[in-house]
């Protein structure tokens, strides 16, 4: 299983800050998994694998925790 | 010196500046975030990634005290409710010379708005809330530093 977690308006629209998914084996880049999660405006979704910033292609096998949101507005 | 700290509660600016000031450099600059209270903003609400937060502030602190001849750096953000006139965010760096202090510090900041993760969400007097969009500006500025 793998732990979701959603921040910002992400998480906002969707209702949940958090989940837990299995993933099909299709499933092995973070544009997939955006996709398959049929998550809303999947263009502006940022995200980190296991606390790391990881662009669209990045390889998920291995990751423990992702986290999806939108663009940061720190500072 | 390296102190970087996320927290809800305000900072006092004035004493992290002396903190920097007596590791014996002569130039101490700084940047401070504020609350600004445009179009009926009440309070920002500030969303964090607890797990990731200090860590990505400290590699780019590290960053700062590896590019620049540093004697120190601070990096102070709050998360949280904050309202209209508080205090955000903190960086300070000391150095011997103001060019690397200066430099370092413009840095850190544009750094923080493009990499720290934090969301900010805008509460209005009339009950309306709206997210803050990233601005693409941000992006280009912080880019010059790449």
């Amino acid at each position: 299983m793998l732990q979701i977690l959603y921040f910002g308006q992400l998480r906002a629209q969707l209702g949940r800050a958090a989940e837990q998914v299995a993933l099909p084996p299709a499933v092995t880049t973070v544009a997939e998994l955006i996709a398959w999660l049929k998550l809303p405006d999947p263009s502006r979704i940022r995200a980190a694998i296991d606390q790391q910033f990881a662009g669209p292609t990045a390889l998920i096998a291995g990751a423990r925790e992702i986290a999806l949101f939108p663009p940061v507005t720190g500072g | 010196m390296k102190r970087v700290t996320v927290q809800s509660d305000d900072f006092d600016a004035g004493a992290e500046l002396s903190q920097l000031a007596r590791l014996g450099g002569g130039a101490v600059a700084s940047f401070i975030g504020i609350v600004r209270g445009d179009g009926g903003l009440s309070a920002l609400q500030l969303e964090h990634y607890p797990a990731m937060t200090q860590a990505a502030l400290e590699q780019i602190a590290d960053q700062a005290l590896t590019r620049w001849p540093l004697l120190g750096v601070t990096v102070i953000h709050r998360y949280g409710q904050l309202a209209v006139g508080a205090q955000i965010v903190l960086v300070a760096t000391v150095a011997d010379q103001r060019a690397p202090a200066l430099a370092a510090t413009a840095y850190l900041i544009d750094w923080l708005k493009t990499r720290a993760p934090f969301w900010k969400c805008e509460h209005f007097a009339d009950g309306r809330q709206r997210w803050v969009e990233a601005r693409t500006e941000d992006e280009i500025i912080a880019a010059r530093w790449d």
